[in-house]
């Protein structure tokens, strides 16, 4: 397979006992143009095609910002949420053994499974002013349905088998010799747990906060039932696109898309790098 | 600072680890734990670190009775074989966690830690490593670094756990050798765990030979090479040959003839004969010896191994003899042990 001519060819291929090189990068290429990279392009050229002064008025307009805003910033906060109970919950799937232990492992995943309408239909259900937890809340002058409080909710629903999931098996793996060591140099419980299991996590912490985080800021079934949709306070950038598609305002509706997906993809490419960077520090899977 | 273990039972639901062990480590002593696998020396390290608790029985160190403390008190110092290393941590701070966590009125100040930090780095051979993760070290540099880390918190003992398990053959003669020395400067107590008798015997101040779940002899390396207490450690520690003898009038015999070895003072009746293979002498006689035909020879470094089958008595020995006394294959050799040890069933 490997011959002179064709390792020249390819420069950066480097010579390899695994055959099947040129055809896997072939394959992968080209399901991602047609996947992901083309209706993306397809949305570049669209946008490109307003102008700059077009777009530029389209972007920033104060209801798309508010919509973006609400989008990011919700997401944002259920990702964080979710890292905090996710990693809790994933200790005690991993540390503990207890009866029932195998029904919740796979609750963790209904939010994966359900459609998401359901949930927002539930949530919305229970969290209304006249819902059962609602119902409570309500005399406090807290509410939670159709507001953005709503809408976290609704994404930390979503959101919280992307954290169980990445964290639970790297969690598995931790050493028992590592605690060990901390203990015998004389570490106690919340000192080993918060000095030595902890950080060595966060990569992995980092990637389910990515991917809630990336969820969240997508998720539209669940969240359009519980926000309310109230232009300027909780309508979410997806649902605003939706509302300008319905409006035939397709500038509008591929303005939003743009600039949601160049956020995306920055945040994205952020924590993608840190974690890159913390792994190949640490030395994970190596 | 000295440590006893006194009469200590471990079980693991319901299977004995550990029977009936006691020890006596003197202060400053480098002690080695010799025996096969689920010989239990794991355990009773475990044991004295308070990593795991006995069943029965009690750890001192010093006169303080130390069972009764979690492994956090006992402030010992411990090194996994798989190194343990904290990988998110650079090697400095590795090395001064142990410190780092102290209670503040117990924690020397930030300059005081870092100072002696890179002192036990540069004592470990690995000044200028300190800002590396423990991802970017070798096998030997890493265990290097759990050393130092054990040794930051100034340990009443220091155990290791088959220190250089892991390692490859170069590099563990070369840190059993720094190891010998750090010991030698420093002067903690240490207590190593090992299943490699060259390891054991080449280290360690004293040897405790240990087989399923007992502790067989505990001697100085001489002692246990020398004048083995048992059969188990006459097999486990370097090489040997067993023949099945007859004591009669207090001469050896195969088959009703003497072997020219005599054991006055011992019983008649048959037992084994233990000895090590170069404990011989060659013979030209015909009688007073022990007579094999050469199956096999190999050289091995500055020796030729022979391997003699006895037809007397239907079993195969090694013996050592100098590389330039050349030996064809079904040629008769006779030979006598001059240094051996007899075993009855």
């Amino acid at each position: 397979m490997t011959t002179r001519t064709a390792s020249s060819l390819w420069q950066f291929r480097q010579p390899s006992v695994i055959p099947g090189f040129g055809l896997a990068l072939g394959v992968t290429l080209s399901w991602l143009i047609l996947i992901i990279l083309i209706p993306l392009s397809g949305l570049a050229w669209r946008s490109s095609a307003l102008g700059w002064s077009t777009f530029w008025t389209l972007a920033t307009d104060q209801r798309t910002i508010n919509a973006l805003r609400i989008s990011f910033g919700t997401a944002f906060l259920a990702a964080l949420i979710n890292v905090v109970f996710g990693v809790i919950l994933a200790w005690v799937l991993v540390r503990y053994r207890f009866p029932g232990k195998r029904v919740i492992d796979a609750m963790v995943d209904l939010p994966f499974a359900l459609p998401t309408a359901v949930a927002g239909i539930a949530l919305t259900t229970l969290y209304a002013p006249n819902g059962w937890i609602g119902s409570l809340l309500s005399p406090l002058g807290i509410k939670i349905a159709f507001t953005p409080i709503g809408i976290v909710f609704a994404l930390v629903f979503v959101g919280l088998p992307f954290v169980v999931r990445t964290v639970q098996p790297i969690m598995e793996e931790i050493d028992k010799e590592v605690e060990e060591a901390a203990a015998t140099l004389g570490a106690n419980r919340f000192q080993t747990i918060s000095r030595v299991l902890l950080p060595g996590l966060a990569p992995a912490v980092l990637t389910g906060f990515a991917l809630a985080f990336a969820r969240g800021v997508g998720e539209y079934g669940s969240v359009i039932f519980i926000a309310g949709n109230l232009p300027y306070v909780s309508e979410i950038a997806p649902l605003l696109i939706v509302i300008r598609l319905e409006e035939f305002n397709y500038p509008a509706a591929t303005a939003i898309a743009a600039v949601m997906l160049v956020i995306s993809f920055a945040m994205l490419l952020i924590i993608n790098t840190i974690q890159a960077w913390s792994r190949r520090r640490y030395g994970y899977g190596a | 600072m000295e440590v006893r273990v006194q009469n200590i039972r471990k079980e693991f639901s319901r299977f004995p680890a550990l029977n009936d062990v006691s020890l006596d480590i003197r202060s400053g002593e480098l002690i080695a734990l010799l025996g096969p696998s689920g010989s239990g020396k794991t355990t009773l390290l475990r044991l004295i670190a308070g990593l795991e608790s006995p069943t029965e029985g009690t750890v001192y160190f010093g006169n303080e009775d130390a069972s009764r403390k979690t492994v956090q008190q006992r402030n010992i110092g411990f090194v996994f074989q798989h190194y343990a290393l904290f990988r998110h941590m650079t090697v400095l701070d590795n090395v001064s966690f142990g410190l780092t966590i102290r209670p503040a009125g117990r924690r020397p100040a930030k300059a005081e830690i870092r100072k002696r930090a890179l002192e036990l780095l540069d004592l470990v051979q690995l000044s200028g490593l300190e800002k590396r993760y423990p991802a970017q070290l070798s096998g030997g540099q890493r265990q290097r670094v759990a050393l130092a880390r054990a040794m930051a918190v100034e340990p009443n003992v220091l155990l290791l756990d088959e220190p250089f398990g892991a390692l490859d053959a170069q590099v563990r003669k070369e840190l059993r050798r720094w190891l010998r020395e750090i010991h030698d400067r420093t002067g903690h107590t240490t207590v190593f765990v090992t299943h490699d008798q060259d390891e054991a015997l080449e280290l360690a101040d004293r040897v405790v030979v240990m087989s399923k779940g007992q502790i067989e002899q505990i001697g100085t390396p001489d002692e246990i090479y020398d004048t083995p207490n048992s059969p188990f450690v006459f097999g486990f520690i370097g090489q040997s040959n067993i023949l099945p003898v007859r004591v009669e009038n207090g001469q050896l015999c195969i088959e009703g003839r003497s072997i020219g070895v005599s054991a006055l003072g011992e019983a008649d009746g048959p037992a084994q004969l233990y000895f090590r293979p170069h404990d011989i002498e060659l013979l030209d006689g015909p009688g007073g010896c022990i007579a094999g035909l050469v199956t096999v020879t190999r050289r091995v470094a500055g020796t030729r191994h022979v391997e003699l089958a006895i037809d007397a008595v239907n079993s195969r020995v090694e013996i050592e003899l100098p590389p330039e006394k050349v030996t064809s294959d079904h040629s008769r050799v006779a030979f006598r042990p001059t240094r051996w040890k007899l075993f009855r069933d």
